[in-house]
């Protein structure tokens, strides 16, 4: 485990392969009368295919700056380059666009339309990533067998399923598209340990035969074992946020 | 796609999908009601009579006196003598006559005493002549010929014998009992009053009440047949004559001439006019009946529109997901807007079915009661152009609650916790009754618009 921070940047840098973030120089505050920086972090990378624990306490601004990866937010300054393409330079739809198809989002609970059958779940996210719909149905199948899913769920509605099975899902969802990095915020908060235990298996081993990047964020240390690298997001965020924004 | 989520969305919420279909689908068939009806019973009064040019009758008002001698409707106040018939019948300027006597009724049918013009003369729809599909008209006095409904629906044969009642109510107690009729003739359908209507001869009616005093049998007088073959039938009063002029320019002439006449009071109308007149009266009814009817369609698009947009404070989490996965904005928007416009539009299949079966089985019923005759339902221009008004209303409508989803999908954190940027955000569009985000709506209406 290595602390990556901007003052020691351990890894290497390749010239080849972009990397999967890099940022440079953010700067972001939400709109507001009294502008308050949430986030300020100078440089910060994570290389392609690397597991990322992102840590951090309530209101370091972990999930303003998962949704500045996910191209929700845009940096007030600076900038945020995913794959090696900068955000800030793309219009709204096509940050849509790009998010459908490279990157794979994983939340805390409720990750599935409930009233949608499990598989028309993963259809929807394919057919956002302009996925070639004839073989989503095979891959969703494998997707499950790596997940140890039931192939039956498949045809249930997603809202009846367990909150274990529900998070399963989610990472095939997540997967479909065979995006380059998955952003998984929180995912086990909602479960209980035993469950908890076989979810970051199953999540740490499907993430390396897939050769995403994952960028998992908890405040649960005791999950950093599984991962290569952890962040302390108030070593990177030089943004003291005020309790009232909070 | 956002048909299919937009699909399976109302599926999962079916209760409150169906309570704003019953509603978009009750106030549709009002509206759609209210028009068929107004256009079909203009239709068919217009297509009662034609080629005729005056109908005279007793001082009475105009619409009552086309009321009760075409359409059969309300009763006649009083007679006018065979006398003045007969000497305005003969003037040169008119071409003939069919002489109306009424005040019996079979079975709650009306009966029409009448002559051979009537058959010969009388025109409805686009001057389309009386014929007979089974039989002919009457020769001897107690012939009768039915209305095609009045065969039907009593089930009367050629040759049958039935009896007359006096008066015109449904149940009688005093009847004709004495002097069957032969049925003679019946008539085609014709979709007009004729077809609920007897025709007998003007004798056949003096014969039947002859021994009859003020409307009441005389007790112990019978009328043999002797009487009939040799007293005089000539009725002394008939209840009023359609005139078919030589030439239509006299009509105004021949109208003055007879509202002046001076041996009675007499009124003279033209049926066209007369017609005009009740639609004049009428439009008033029928522009507050269509008012209530919008109002009632705008205040059950309303509902939808609070529907969907209560709906969408539940569909945070959901709209995040969409987000998550690539959805755009406008995808949000759409399945919102999808899901307005899908309940319309079963709304208005259902309000069309509804209506065209409704009428299927009131038809006869308003036929028989109030001389209206409804086409069944079908859909033509203006029907088309009411349901695109519903669909284009829905769409207004609909952006209160699809712009709310629009608007939160942009501002919404596809990660968000309590602490975080929910809150900041999570409850600014209960503000909408505020209207202060009016503007803003408009501007994100303008980008969705742009953005394709």
């Amino acid at each position: 485990m290595t602390a990556i921070s901007p003052e020691n940047p351990t890894i290497p840098i390749s010239n080849t392969t972009p990397d999967a973030v890099k940022i440079k120089n953010l700067y972001f505050s939400y709109p507001g009368k009294i502008p308050t920086a949430v986030l300020d972090i100078s440089e910060w990378r994570i290389r392609q295919g690397d597991r990322v624990f992102i840590q951090g306490p309530s209101g370091s601004g972990k999930s303003t700056l998962l949704n500045l990866l996910a191209g929700n937010l845009t940096a007030t300054q600076g900038s945020i380059k995913i794959l090696g393409q900068d955000l800030g330079k793309l219009s709204a739809r096509k940050r849509d666009a790009f998010r459908a198809s490279h990157l794979g989002i994983v939340f805390q609970q409720f990750n599935l339309i409930q009233y949608l059958s499990v598989l028309n779940n993963i259809r929807l996210a394919a057919y956002f990533g302009n996925k070639d719909s004839s073989d989503i149905d095979l891959r969703a199948q494998q997707l499950f067998t790596a997940l140890e899913l039931n192939r039956m769920l498949i045809t249930k509605q997603a809202g009846n399923l367990s909150v274990g099975q529900q998070q399963r899902v989610a990472i095939a969802r997540a997967l479909i598209n065979s995006p380059e990095i998955l952003i998984a915020d929180e995912p086990t908060s909602a479960l209980d340990s035993t469950t908890r235990d076989t979810f970051m298996k199953l999540l740490i081993n499907i993430s390396q035969t897939q050769g995403n990047t994952l960028i998992f964020v908890s405040h649960d240390i005791a999950l950093a074992q599984h991962f290569q690298h952890v962040v302390n997001l108030i070593e990177i965020n030089r943004a003291r946020i005020p309790s009232y924004v909070r | 796609m956002f048909a299919k989520v937009a699909w399976h969305s109302l599926r999962n919420r079916k209760y409150t999908a169906m309570l704003a279909i019953i509603s978009v689908a009750i106030s549709t068939f009002v509206l759609l009601g209210v028009e068929h009806i107004r256009h079909e019973a203009k239709e068919s009064f217009s297509k009662t009579i034609s080629g005729v040019d005056l109908i005279v009758g007793a001082r009475t008002g105009q619409l009552n006196l086309l009321l009760y001698s075409v359409f059969h409707i309300g009763n006649p106040t009083n007679n006018i003598s065979w006398q003045s018939y007969r000497e305005l019948a003969d003037d040169p300027k008119v071409a003939w006559t069919i002489p109306i006597s009424l005040g019996d009724s079979h079975q709650g049918y009306r009966v029409m005493g009448t002559t051979d013009d009537f058959f010969m003369r009388f025109r409805f729809g686009e001057n389309t002549a009386l014929s007979f599909s089974e039989g002919k008209a009457f020769s001897q006095i107690f012939d009768v010929v039915l209305g095609a409904d009045v065969a039907k629906k009593l089930n009367y044969r050629l040759d049958d014998n039935i009896l007359l009642a006096h008066g015109l109510g449904q149940v009688s107690f005093s009847m004709h009992d004495d002097r069957p009729f032969r049925v003679a003739g019946i008539l085609r359908p014709t979709g007009t009053p004729a077809d609920q209507t007897l025709y007998i001869s003007l004798q056949g009616m003096e014969a039947i009440h002859l021994g009859w005093r003020d409307g009441v049998k005389t007790p112990g007088k019978k009328i043999t047949d002797y009487d009939i073959e040799t007293l005089n039938l000539t009725p002394e009063s008939i209840t009023a004559f359609m005139i078919g002029l030589q030439s239509k320019m006299a009509t105004f002439h021949v109208q003055r001439q007879i509202n002046q006449y001076p041996n009675e009071p007499l009124l003279a109308i033209l049926p066209g006019i007369t017609l005009t007149e009740l639609w004049q009266m009428m439009s008033a009814m029928e522009n507050t009946l269509r008012l209530i009817s919008i109002l009632v369609l705008f205040s059950s698009l309303l509902g939808l529109s609070t529907m969907l947009l209560s709906s969408i404070r539940e569909r945070q989490r959901e709209i995040a997901v969409m987000r998550a996965i690539g959805a755009s904005p406008l995808f949000v928007f759409l399945v919102i807007q999808v899901e307005a416009l899908m309940i319309s539009l079963v709304g208005i299949i259902a309000a069309i079915a509804i209506l065209s079966i409704g009428i299927l089985l009131s038809q006869s019923a308003l036929a028989e009661n109030y001389g209206i005759f409804i086409n069944h339902f079908s859909i033509n221009n203006q029907t088309l152009g009411i349901v695109g008004i519903i669909i284009l209303s829905t769409f207004i409508l609909g952006l209160i609650p699809s712009l709310s989803a629009y608007r939160m999908s942009l501002h919404y954190g596809l990660i968000e916790r309590s602490y975080s940027i929910g809150s900041r955000d999570g409850n600014d569009f209960v503000e909408w009754e505020k209207f202060s985000h009016c503007f803003e709506y408009s501007i994100y209406l303008i980008e969705i618009l742009n953005s394709n």
